[in-house]
């Protein structure tokens, strides 16, 4: 049965922020382009972005691109490719500004400026004190614009395929990448997407983990069907853990709480950041905050009967700055903390939020891989951007606001770099023959499968098995034992099993095929965690701590370089750091404090 | 806990038809969509949309015991037994709670949901006071989840012609925005018998919103910047 084909100029899958800005890009160019999603696009998980995007735009005082690419090097604990930082950080306030022009509702100072937030690892003169440099919308940044950017798509006619799931990435035998196949939800069909270049948006895999601040539609889909289709996957052991989730909940509670002035107390009441980070406090970055509140627990200093939790105190901030600047948060305490936060402080833990790691690429949102001697060979036609992305902007700890820059940043750049492509390679290359053959095989086992596994028991043994063994804190045992349970469930999603076998919206088959998707992700997680013997931002390894030669329990001299994971012999590589900026000095590696 | 969820699979049933579960929930599952969660692990047959979890994309909109609203924010304590959950009313169903929402979003396309500002943009942003700003609470945080507008019964007969609540509460976003220069153009646009007229006050629309916002009060002002407009 031959698949039926569409051909476009561009095909972008997903519609999050950063496919959204890559599509807009593409259709003012006036190209052909067809954007997929698995979801209406303000659906996408941008949407729960809350506390801001940063950029110098120096409205609350004296800033500078070059004091947030400091930061963003320091936050990435040295693993950022420093052109790709200072590439982001320099084009970051004419994206803000831009957005502003298409609409975006963000609030404002008494001079008409935008109001910009103090946030975690954001500082003035390379570390000296906290700066405001997070543009926001109350707290519904992602939200303001998410719908900004979908209705600037609206303006620019966009041709959405909305509901319609990527399954497998399209290469001819000399690698070219030609499209994707795709399957349309609400009928069962599958359909070609023929292109001349083609951006992966897909988002983040946050969902291996049994405690995420993730959608549920965040199951790592471009970075299964990459890994399938022969791509390797990127710093993929490095997970930002946000230190405030609700507990038992799991939904986020922004930084930027703490940017207006909430603290962190443990169940003695005391505000314990001043002992791990006493220039920043509370607004260290992320993976030194998780990991203060984690040691308090751990010490049982956690508050609550079952002292589990760490409270995040805001009451003092007054009821009129938390209804005018955190208003959402008000709403998500009550509804999934039970807690007036007006009144008392909201219970929370560090949960599973962000995916460093991703398809490599470079600053232009170009896929790269190794091939005949160069780490960074370009693959003609592919691009990614946003969260599924690896620049590596955020190397192994990501800066909270710099998931938006990233997104507005990388999602103009990598629309840019197709329009180039195209303009120089204006035809479609052939498809190569049963091009869509895979994929259906792919659906007909998953259709005709019998005495398989539960997509939903082999989901919660991953999630689980990730939580245990790859969490806040790692430790060489848990991670050889975690290797091998990993690839044991991976073996177990080779046989999922459905009993919904309609063609009409069949919500069982596209969860076992997210499913499939996480799999690759948790499996390169695990396998490239277990290999690195350091610890660097978020990759916290028990055996390798705070010693002579190990500063902060990093080891530059041996692992100042990027990972790869090949899902082929579940294989690993590396490729060294970029420490050279496109026009500024580079930043050394030092000790990182706070 | 007893659920009657109703249900429609096109590929084999000839109408729709409620189907009962009994289900044990466990101590963690607090919110409706939690349920839904659990009696899929069970049946996987039933279908629905959900994302967020948390009340701000705006997927699992459905009529839960009668009245429209979001799962994920829904408290399993605060409802009365046996819960009764139906898909959106008004709208096509595609299968069992999910509907087919082309013509909600045609609605709202056809209001102009974006900025038009004809001046050169300038090196900086554009300026705008707190207050102009304040102007835009309450109408830009709209999730676009449909409840209001399926709980309209001027929605329901004539979807194809009445823009509905979440339509004109977007409208009217635009039209508070100082940085907006089509206030003209906006109005022209709703200026006939349907488009905004049709809307009769009935505040469904308001009494639904799972982010308690205020349609009515936007149309409202629509039709009073209307009236003073004509004058």
């Amino acid at each position: 049965m031959t698949t039926p084909v569409r051909k476009f100029d561009a095909v972008v899958v997903g519609a999050g922020g950063s496919g959204l800005r890559a599509a807009l890009q593409l259709s003012n160019a006036g190209l052909k382009v067809a954007v997929l999603s698995k979801v209406f696009p303000t659906r996408s998980h941008t949407v729960a972005a809350q506390g801001g995007v940063g950029a110098s735009l120096g409205n609350m005082g004296e800033d500078s691109w070059q004091w947030h690419m400091y930061d963003t090097i320091k936050g990435s604990d040295w693993l950022g490719d420093q052109d790709a930082v200072e590439f982001m950080c320099r084009t970051a306030p004419e994206a803000v500004i831009e957005l502003e022009h298409f609409g975006m509702p963000f609030d404002r100072n008494e001079n008409g400026t935008i109001y910009q937030r103090p946030f975690g690892g954001h500082s003035s003169n390379f570390g000296e004190k906290p700066v405001q440099r997070s543009c926001c919308a109350a707290d519904r940044t992602g939200h303001a614009m998410l719908h900004t950017l979908y209705q600037r798509n609206v303006f620019a006619n966009t041709q959405f395929y909305v509901e319609w799931m990527a399954l497998d990435l399209i290469r001819d035998v000399e690698g070219n990448v030609l499209g994707v196949t795709a399957l349309e939800m609400e009928t069962g069909e599958m359909m070609i997407f023929h292109a001349k270049a083609t951006l992966f948006a897909t988002g983040g895999a946050g969902r291996i983990y049994a405690s995420s601040t993730n959608a549920f539609i965040n199951t790592g889909d471009g970075l299964g069907m990459a890994a399938r289709a022969g791509i390797p996957l990127e710093d993929m052991e490095f997970w930002q853990f946000h230190p405030t989730g609700v507990a038992g909940a799991g939904v986020l509670i922004t930084e930027g709480v703490r940017g207006e002035g909430g603290i962190l107390l443990n169940k003695d009441g005391e505000r314990f950041m001043e002992r791990y980070a006493p220039t920043m406090k509370d607004l260290a970055s992320r993976d030194i905050v998780s990991r203060a509140m984690a040691t308090e627990i751990k010490d049982g200093r956690g508050a609550g009967p079952n002292n589990d939790y760490i409270l995040l105190k805001l009451d003092h901030l007054g009821p009129e700055v938390i209804n005018k600047r955190l208003p959402g948060i008000r709403e998500i305490a009550l509804k999934f903390g039970n807690v007036d936060c007006t009144k008392e402080p909201i219970p929370v833990v560090p949960t599973c939020h962000y995916q460093m790691g991703g398809i490599p690429t470079n600053y232009k949102g170009e896929v790269v891989v190794p091939k005949g001697g160069n780490v960074n060979s370009l693959v003609p036609g592919f691009y990614a951007a946003g969260e599924c992305g690896c620049a590596s902007i955020h190397g192994a700890n990501r800066l909270g606001t710099n998931s938006l820059t990233d997104l507005l940043v990388m999602g103009k750049s990598s629309g840019d770099s197709m329009i180039r492509f195209i303009k120089e390679n204006n035809t479609h290359l052939d498809l190569p023959k049963d091009a869509g053959g895979y994929s259906a095989a792919r659906l007909t086992r998953l259709n005709t499968q019998k005495n398989g596994e539960n997509v939903h028991e082999v989901g919660n043994a991953m999630r689980q098995t990730m939580q245990a063994h790859c969490g806040v804190f790692r430790f060489p045992d848990m991670l050889e034992k975690g290797v091998t349970k990993i690839n044991e469930i991976a073996e177990r999603a080779k046989s999922l099993e459905i009993k919904d076998k309609s063609k009409v919206f069949n919500t069982a088959r596209i969860e076992a095929l997210e499913l499939e998707n996480l799999i690759e992700v948790a499996v390169a997680t695990m396998v490239s965690a277990e290999a690195r013997k350091e610890t660097r931002g978020a990759h916290d390894r028990a055996d390798c701590h705070d010693r002579p030669g190990f500063v902060n329990g990093r080891d530059d001299e041996n692992w100042l370089k990027h990972t790869l994971w090949f899902k082929d012999g579940n294989r690993l590589d590396y490729k060294p750091v970029n420490l050279t900026p496109l026009t500024a000095e580079s930043i050394a590696p030092k000790a990182r404090t706070y | 806990m007893k659920f009657i969820i109703e249900r429609f699979d096109p590929d084999q049933d000839q109408k729709p038809y409620f189907k009962e579960y009994d289900i044990q929930l466990e101590p963690s599952d607090r919110m409706l969509l939690d349920a839904l969660i659990r009696i899929k692990s069970i049946d996987d047959t039933l279908a629905l949309r959900r994302s967020c979890r948390e009340g701000i994309c705006g997927s699992d909109a459905m009529n839960i015991n009668g009245k429209n609203g979001l799962a994920c924010i829904t408290k399993i304590s605060e409802l009365k037994e046996p819960v009764k959950l139906r898909p959106l009313p008004g709208l096509p169903i595609i299968r069992d709670l999910i509907v087919d929402m082309t013509q909600f979003f045609k609605q709202y396309n056809s209001i102009k949901p974006y900025l038009i500002n004809n001046d050169p943009p300038p090196q900086t942003e554009r300026l705008q006071s707190p207050e102009d700003r304040l102007q835009l609470d309450g109408l830009y945080e709209c999730i676009l989840c449909a409840c209001c507008s399926t709980a309209c019964p001027s929605f329901w007969w004539n979807p194809d012609k009445f823009v509905g609540p979440a339509g004109l509460l977007t409208a009217y976003r635009f039209i508070a925005d100082s940085r907006d220069q089509a206030v003209n153009e906006r109005l022209d646009n709703l200026e006939d018998p349907y488009r905004l007229f049709r809307c009769h006050t009935i505040m469904n629309c308001v009494d639904v919103c799972p982010k308690g916002l205020n349609p009515s009060l936007a149309i409202g002002k629509i039709k009073e910047m209307m009236v003073r407009r004509g004058v």
